[in-house]
């Protein structure tokens, strides 16, 4: 229980209660008896690392999952609490809780106004809105200042632009709770900065808002109370008052974190070079990356996702072929390459999404690991395969890496994440490759496999390797790069040593202000 | 409430069981049509089983009927494990008749040992072309291969027409559209004396054998496999993505023009219009009957050839329509397809409200 | 060229158009809704034939034309629930759950047909809806013979243009349709069921493809054969993506290729002794597989089309 906040009216009132919500996954236990209440006029920060949880918990409030046990009761008319309808987002809608999802739930064929009113009415009545009701939209977007255009299609509408689309389906329906799911990960520093201030003037207006987050830094800032989830468990719940980075840390990992080091080294010479490179089109496009890597270095890469990071990758995998400029590895050119020839040439990538980009989920983990060299001497004979070599290589592979699995036959698909991406570590990396291309790399991990994917880059740097590491954690940038440059709408900005940057300035230059952060 | 659990691992025994008993199913439900004909049901199953093996000719027939099924089951296997939909197997199979006929009616003569070689050739070809097409309108200009093979289906049955009427009609043949019959140098050996089994059995036999070796033993095979499961991961491996849907393209297609070249050098012995009761998408049910594995797919166009043949049979004997082996067919192919949810997931009724049995995968 | 010219400002050529169009419309129609709500349906071809069958069958026991119509409907909602439950809870393949019902429908139609009708051996006839005669309508110049001497059904399919148009871009429903093809989360997101949705789209689309089948057998033609519907569903897939998913732009198609297609009979009759007839046969299927290829590049599919989507999952 929480102690209450002095000076805020509303929020003696509990308006929301989750009582000893247990969720299993087959063998998995994702929630264990948590409770956690909610009071009118607060935001409360939902923290834990990946896979405590958090997620889960909000989709059992929304109805998207159902309970194993527990119960979620919601203040009714009356203002008494009442039970909630399990497993159905319906119910949890019409008693007034908002979620606003971290991959955004919107049809991109429709408009913004036509992802707001979906659904609100009766379906078969003759029009899907009424003056009225796009008034009382308008209304709502001028008291709160989420201003959209409403008209556009969501397609043609920024990330930061279809956050609030989202948030304004929540207050168009009256939520009297609104969740967030790691509302911040797609927004600068400064974007997050408006964002809480909005949510901070929902919550004096009476609303109660929950934000999931494993970003200590926001916690603190934005949150009047904090709740911490540890492998499914509710470890604290207390006012953020009284809280400081380190102990939000401790609380969130259970011991105090080791940072991984990064030993100076004098950069080499030049690896990857990239002139004047253009690629693609519309927003995904790219225009005139320059930029050299050297022998030596971690190279950062930070920036907004959707502001041309994919297409970076994708031309520097060979996926893409770049429209005009050059792209040179080793000296060599290698600008109409394809994946083939990119890794040929010593380039190993590590892509953003791995269980579309990294692994073939139905092959064994055997056969994953040796796919990109299936065509090599190593592997095959004639064009039949060489299954004694390639178990022989996932055994040495799998005791190497402490890749958790039951053999090299078992399929990839039912690993972890964490242990997906080793496969794809030890693909990528055992092979010694001169350059490193690894595009959010510890996405989605826990704070183990993010520390296991921390060394197993900088080991790359220190036998000389040029890492490429494209990151939206500037906590992550920061701890590892030598030097660090920002994409925004399709520009790079010049690298600069990460010594003379800060936080700020790079939040900056991730919003496009890069004159005047410089 | 039921719930959908996946599972770790799938033993053989239900990987082959399940969909043995799909078509076991399919073939049990066909006693509501029969019932609804008014016929005897227990004595129509009598004789449709009699009707497949009753006989050492009823054997010969079902082996002859399931040669050309191996190869279109084949052509569809092996497209469907790189997830290419060729559903052309129809067009393909008379392409390659009619490149059989071509060569093999007295254009060339030779003898057989060259002749046999080269009308086989010339069939896979065909189908191979046949195919070659739509995979490239899909790799080239996005065109889906599904509507593409489909409507080639239709194309290629009308172009056989017109040649059967024109240029490639058979002076001899009393005005009926057909072809020259096939030289009997180019003729596909009886495997039995006065039995219509012919040695296109033992091409399609090989032909599974060597599209088994080929998916599991061979870099081509690993290519397909990883293509057909996650086509972005492959392309991001590094795999020639493009390659190898020509590739399986190219197979399937021939594959598929193969089970022509039996049916007129073998059965037929001359081309017409209606040479085919549909084996191209019986195929199809073929191969997702055996899993698509090239082995699975022998033994599941036997099981289909029975239910044509039994059916064609039994209809003989009582009058039930033989569209029942169509049907039959066609509900085995619904069968297999939901029987697979058996095999990929635990599938378990929850009480609402109650906590699932959480226990633990110990494997099954 | 005169003859071409004379062909193109003839009101007969134009009323040939709509009426090879007719059963086109109801297809596409149909194949779009489908599509729209993100489920593709190749058991069209099937469902065309069942509707033909079971109209007709409906028709020659006495139950009337509208019966007919009603029973063929019917009969395609039916094939149309069977394809929405594999594939939208159970989400399985929907190529391979289209292709399973094409053959099934097909095959039982057949089988059907043969088991009531075991004798015959020229197709027995009902009597087919006739041109309509509406007073000063019909007898308009031009506009009167394209239009307004048409059977009821191609009426009924130019109504359904305007009515899946209505019900597509101004109801609720409507919005929901279309949003749950893009992305079923945003549609979860706001309280509706997805599978509900998905499910009620595909029983209705395939009733309308089923009433394109009834069209060949009740106006079009007054008798069943087998093999009559030969292709027609696999074009009104082709013709749906030429269509970018749109009724009005559906229309356009279906009548460009019954206008092609009545083109070609014309030419036919004037250059048949020349080029075999199966040429003429076979430009229906190659103009369906031009008319995809045209804009294949550019089509803009409903994202989510072939997902399956289970409840909570994003």
């Amino acid at each position: 229980m929480s102690e209450p906040l002095p000076g805020r009216p509303h929020e003696r009132k509990i308006v929301l209660s989750l009582a000893g919500i247990t969720k299993r996954f087959g063998a998995m236990t994702a929630n264990e008896a948590v409770d956690l209440d909610l009071h009118a006029g607060e935001i409360v920060a939902l923290l834990g690392e990946n896979g405590a949880g958090k997620t889960t918990l909000m989709n059992i409030l929304f109805g998207h999952y159902v309970a194993d046990e527990g119960e979620v009761r919601i203040v009714g008319p009356d203002g008494e609490l009442v039970p909630l309808e399990p497993g159905s987002p319906h119910a949890a809608l019409n008693a007034g809780i908002g979620m606003v999802h971290q991959h955004f739930a919107l049809a991109e064929n429709l408009t913004a106004f036509e992802n707001i009113v979906l659904g609100t009415r009766p379906l078969l009545a003759p029009s899907t809105s009424s003056r009225a009701d796009r008034q009382r939209l308008e209304a709502l977007m001028r008291d709160s200042g989420l201003t959209v255009d409403l008209d556009l299609r969501v397609s043609r509408l920024s990330v930061g632009e279809q956050q609030r689309v989202e948030i304004l389906k929540a207050l168009y329906r009256d939520a009297r709770v609104l969740v967030l799911d790691e509302p911040t990960a797609v927004l600068t520093p400064q974007e997050s900065e408006g964002l809480f201030a909005t949510l901070r003037q929902l919550a004096d207006s009476g609303l109660a808002i929950v934000f999931i987050s494993h970003k200590l830094a926001e916690v603190l800032s934005a949150s009047d109370r904090v709740a911490v989830l540890r492998m499914g468990r509710k470890v604290a719940d207390l006012p953020t008052a009284e809280c400081d980075r380190q102990k939000l840390a401790e609380l969130m990992v259970g011991h105090s974190l080791s940072q991984s080091r990064r030993e100076p080294r004098a950069p080499g010479e030049v690896l990857l070079a990239l002139e004047g490179v253009c690629a693609g089109s519309g927003r995904e496009a790219v225009r005139d990356l320059s930029l050299a890597l050297r022998s030596g270095e971690i190279l950062g890469i930070a920036g907004v996702s959707g502001n041309g990071q994919a297409m970076f990758a994708r031309l520097v995998s060979g996926l893409e072929r770049a429209t005009s400029g050059r792209i040179l590895l080793a000296g060599r050119d290698v600008t109409a390459g394809d994946a083939r020839a990119m890794i040929a040439a010593g380039l190993a990538r590590i892509p953003e999404d791995r269980h579309r980009d990294g692994i073939v989920g139905a092959m064994s983990v055997a056969e994953n690991l040796v796919i990109e060299e299936i065509r090599s001497a190593r592997y095959q004979r004639l064009g039949f395969l060489d299954f004694g070599a390639i178990a022989a290589r996932a055994r040495e592979a799998i005791a190497a890496h402490d890749i958790r699995c039951r053999g090299g036959s078992a399929i990839s698909r039912l690993l972890s994440g964490g242990n997906i991406q080793k496969i794809v570590l030890a693909r990528t990396l055992d092979a010694e490759p001169a350059v490193v291309l690894a595009a959010q790399p510890s996405r989605g991990l826990d704070i183990g496999a993010t520390g296991e994917v921390h060394r197993r880059l900088l080991a790359a740097r220190a036998r000389g390797a040029g890492v490429i590491l494209i990151s939206e954690d500037l906590d992550e940038l920061f701890a590892l790069s030598d030097r660090i440059a920002v994409i925004h709408r399709g520009h790079l900005t010049p690298a600069r040593d990460a010594g003379e940057l800060d936080r700020a300035t790079v939040g900056l230059m991730m919003a496009g202000h890069a004159e005047e952060a410089a | 409430m039921i719930r959908f659990e996946p599972r770790e691992t799938v033993s053989p025994l239900l990987r082959t069981g399940v969909p043995v008993a799909a078509a076991l199913a399919a073939l049990a439900l066909a006693a509501l049509p029969i019932m609804a004909a008014g016929a005897p049901v227990l004595q129509a199953y009598v004789l449709m089983a009699r009707g497949a093996f009753g006989s050492f000719f009823a054997v010969s027939e079902l082996l002859s009927r399931a040669t050309p099924l191996i190869l279109t089951g084949l052509a569809a296997a092996l497209a469907f494990r790189a997830r290419l939909w060729n559903i052309g197997g129809e067009g393909q199979l008379y392409a390659g008749a009619l490149a059989a006929v071509a060569i093999g009616s007295g254009a060339i003569s030779a003898p057989p040992a060259v002749m046999i070689p080269l009308v086989l050739l010339a069939g896979a070809l065909a189908g191979a072309m046949m195919m070659l097409v739509p995979a490239l309108l899909k790799l080239r200009l996005g065109a889906d291969e599904v509507v593409t093979t489909l409507l080639l289906n239709f194309v290629v049955v009308l172009f056989v027409q017109m040649m059967l009427e024109g240029p490639m009609k058979d002076p001899m043949g009393m005005g009926w559209p057909q072809s020259e019959p096939m030289a009997d140098a180019a003729t596909l050996p009886k495997l039995f004396d006065r039995m219509r089994v012919h040695a296109g059995l033992i091409v399609a036999l090989i032909a599974a054998l060597l599209a088994h070796i080929l998916l599991a033993r061979t870099v081509w095979g690993f290519e397909i496999r990883a293509v057909g499961e996650n086509q972005d991961a492959a392309r991001h491996a590094g795999i020639p993505v493009t390659a190898t849907f020509v590739r399986v393209a190219l197979f399937s297609g021939a594959l598929a023009g193969l089970a022509g070249v039996g049916e007129v050098a073998g059965l037929k012995g001359y081309l017409t219009a209606d040479l085919s009761p549909g084996f191209g998408y019986a195929g199809i049910v073929v191969a997702m009957l055996a899993g698509l594995s090239p082995l699975g797919v022998v033994v599941a166009a036997l099981f289909i050839a029975g239910v044509f043949v039994g059916a064609d049979s039994m209809s003989r004997a009582i009058g039930v329509s033989n569209y029942l082996a169509d049907l039959v067919v066609a509900t085995s192919l619904i069968a297999v397809l939901v029987s697979g949810l058996f095999v990929r997931f635990r599938i378990r009724l929850v009480g609402p409200g109650r906590r699932a049995s959480a226990g633990k995968d110990t494997g099954a | 060229m005169m003859e071409i010219l004379d062909i193109l400002v003839s009101p007969n050529f134009w009323a040939a158009a709509l009426r090879i169009a007719t059963p086109l419309i109801f297809g596409v129609l149909g194949a779009l809704l489908c599509e729209r709500a993100g489920v593709l349906n190749l058991g069209i071809e099937g469902i065309f034939t069942a509707g033909a069958m079971a109209g007709w069958m409906a028709a020659w026991l006495g139950a009337g034309l509208w019966g007919g119509v009603l029973v063929a409907a019917l009969a395609g909602a039916t094939f149309g629930l069977l394809h929405a439950v594999l594939t939208v809870p159970l989400g399985l393949s929907q190529h391979v759950s289209g292709i399973g019902v094409t053959l099934f429908a097909t095959s039982l139609s057949y089988y059907a047909y043969r088991t009531a009708l075991p004798d015959v051996t020229s197709p027995p006839r009902i009597t087919a809806f006739q041109p309509l005669d509406i007073p000063v309508l019909s007898d308009l110049p031009f506009l009167g013979t394209v239009l307004f001497q048409q059977t009821a059904l191609t009426m009924l399919a130019l109504a359904m243009v305007v009515v899946v148009g209505f019900v597509l871009y101004r109801t609720p429903l409507g919005l929901a349709i279309r949003a749950v093809g893009d992305n079923p989360a945003a549609v979860e997101a706001q309280g509706l069921s997805v599978m509900a949705l998905r499910m009620g789209t595909v029983v209705a689309g395939s009733a309308l493809m089923a009433l394109g089948g009834a069209f060949l057998t009740m106006s079009a033609f007054d008798a069943f054969f087998f093999g009559m519907v030969n292709g027609r569903g696999w074009i009104c897939i082709a013709l749906t993506v030429f269509a970018s998913w749109r009724p009005g732009k559906a229309l356009l198609g279906a009548l460009l290729f019954g206008a092609f297609d009545a083109f070609q009979v014309r030419l036919q009759t004037e250059v048949g002794a020349f080029v075999p007839g199966q040429v003429f046969l076979m430009l229906p299927y190659l103009l369906s597989i031009l008319a995809l290829v045209m804009v294949a590049r550019k089509a803009d599919y409903p994202r989510a089309m072939l997902k399956p989507y289970f409840k909570g999952q994003r």
